[in-house]
């Protein structure tokens, strides 16, 4: 049985809370953005680009048999490994799921502070940029 | 260095004793705002305790008590800067809100279809995108000086850019990436040859280096409170009595009038016709204090301590190899702009913040500047006063460990 979104929150706090330093936390982020599949290379261009004062993010989301896959990449090392846990929770999920889904996790493992409003790696914009992606499929399936 | 008690001075600077994520704080972020000492953090505490009251307005004890305190804090600026006349001062909410004053006023005045006005290649956003509004509203243009890959200014291009129609240079005295200084007073006399006027944005340089508005011969010097150990909020814009008087005001309101009827309104002299509303007159007070702190160390002092801390970063991080700095005039101030060979800005700032060591990531507000090279920006060490060998050397360390987490 595929594990739930809040499932998936929870085994990644779980994940992060044996880490009492916080270049351990990174370090295990860096391990995480290698294991981020690729994004197709023709997707990063400006069209998929989210920009931040500091990073870059592309986003790709595509629609299938009712779930969204995700895509993503990002030039900073960091920023990908964040990309990678919000594509392990949100992708391969239907619209609804997506749209209803409270991201508590990035909060509770202390990463908050990489969701700063003020755009400095894009990941705030992303994640608003997913869940805008849900709501169009979502919009679309109602039509259907 | 005799006369420079670093420790003395760090002890003025609460801020600095804190730990983050448990680490022993190590503040290298200046040139966006400096830390502020007791001396400055005792005269706003005691405004706000004791002696607040709107200035200019009441008869009463308190307003007047405050109303003198803001004038003289007005004479001590004009002090500071040697500007000939106190009503030549005017209090803005800083250095952006100064250059749009003059963008608007003197634009309103002076600036015309296809007459252009002169920046350069190195300045902060808030000395180009006024001007840019400004050529937007007026259909006139904007030249540029460029500056070399050593991030030193070509002067000898000025020259060829002014033209009957230049209006007005504006740059800056010490860029706040390149931390080239600037040769200003060479530029000045260059443009007053051909009548221009010159705009001097001193937001990097009235904290490191004297300034003497007179002996420049400036048009117009602008600057912030807070990245001069002052409080946030206040700024200063000095400009020759003959423009201030000329402009016409940029704001309307309370304290800028002399007689209002519904049918017309008569402005006040100067400085008040450029202080609408309520000042920020705490913060004007609390400039004072910080000008005199400054004063009370010795500018002179300062700016030796500051390049003898400068030249030992520059050399630490170069002996560290695989380092690129973006900056390389022989003129200098403070400023180290660089990239870790092979590591993303972004990852090695979040690493540096871990271990207690605040620099800022990205284009610090001069987006061209990074266009000129071909990036999308920096980190950024900004040095002041209270920073010291051992935090450079803590500095060489974390850069250690970015590399070995990222390549």
């Amino acid at each position: 049985m595929v594990a739930t979104i809040q499932e998936v929150q929870k085994d990644i706090i779980d994940e992060f809370v044996v880490f009492d330093d916080w270049m351990d936390r990174y370090n295990y982020l860096i391990e995480l953005s290698n294991g981020l599949p690729e994004i197709d290379p023709k997707l990063k261009n400006n069209e998929y680009l989210i920009r931040g004062c500091q990073s870059k993010v592309w986003l790709n989301a595509e629609y299938a048999d009712g779930k969204i896959r995700y895509t993503a990449d990002s030039d900073a090392i960091i920023t990908k490994g964040i990309i990678a846990l919000l594509i392990r929770v949100l992708s391969n999920r239907t619209p609804q799921e997506i749209i209803n889904t409270k991201l508590e996790f990035i909060d509770t493992i202390g990463l908050r502070q990489n969701l700063s409003p003020t755009r400095a790696n894009g990941l705030l914009s992303m994640i608003k940029q997913m869940k805008l992606y849900a709501i169009a499929y979502d919009a679309k399936e109602k039509k259907n | 260095m005799a006369n420079f008690d670093i420790n003395k001075v760090r002890a003025d600077f609460p801020v600095l004793t804190q730990k983050v994520y448990n680490k022993p704080l190590v503040y290298f972020d200046n040139g966006a705002t400096t830390q502020k000492p007791l001396q400055v953090i005792e005269v706003v505490n005691r405004y706000h305790s004791e002696l607040n009251s709107s200035i200019h307005r009441g008869v009463h004890f308190l307003s007047d008590q405050v109303t003198n305190a803001y004038e003289n804090a007005r004479e001590k600026i004009r002090a500071f800067i040697n500007a000939e006349k106190a009503s030549e001062i005017i209090f803005t909410s800083g250095t952006t809100m100064s250059i749009n004053l003059i963008a608007f006023s003197f634009g309103d005045k002076y600036v015309h279809k296809d007459d252009e006005i002169i920046i350069s290649e190195m300045e902060h956003h808030a000395n180009i995108v006024p001007w840019q509004m400004l050529r937007d509203r007026k259909q006139s243009k904007l030249k540029i000086i460029p500056f070399d890959d050593q991030g030193i200014l070509q002067i000898d291009k000025l020259p060829g850019l002014i033209t009957d129609k230049t209006k007005l240079v504006a740059v800056t005295h010490i860029s706040n990436t390149l931390g080239t200084v600037n040769p200003i007073k060479e530029i000045i006399r260059i443009a007053h040859a051909a009548g221009v006027p010159v705009l001097i944005d001193a937001a990097q340089s009235i904290q490191h280096t004297p300034i003497d508005v007179q002996d420049l011969d400036c048009d117009f010097l602008v600057f912030s409170g807070h990245k001069a150990y002052g409080p946030t909020g206040i700024g200063i814009l000095y400009g020759k009595e003959k423009f201030l008087e000329a402009m016409p005001p940029y704001q309307g309101g309370g304290d800028m009038v002399d007689v209002v009827t519904f049918e017309k309104t008569t402005y006040n002299v100067i400085p008040f016709k450029f202080e609408a509303g309520t000042t920020n007159y705490i913060g004007a007070i609390g400039l004072a204090a910080a000008l005199d702190y400054i004063s009370s160390l010795g500018i002179e002092s300062i700016s030796s301590y500051e390049s003898e801390i400068s030249r030992y970063a520059t050399e630490q991080l170069d002996a560290l190899g695989e380092i690129t700095i973006y900056g390389r005039a022989p003129e200098k101030s403070c400023i180290l702009c660089f990239l870790i060979d092979g590591v993303h800005m972004a990852d090695a700032g979040m690493v540096f913040d871990k271990l207690g060591v605040a620099v800022r990531v990205g284009s610090h507000c001069a987006q061209p500047v990074w266009q000129h090279y071909g990036i999308d920006g920096t980190l950024r060490v900004s040095l002041s006063m209270y920073n010291t060998k051992e935090e450079i050397d803590y500095l060489c360390q974390a850069v250690h460990q970015v590399k070995s987490m990222f390549s």
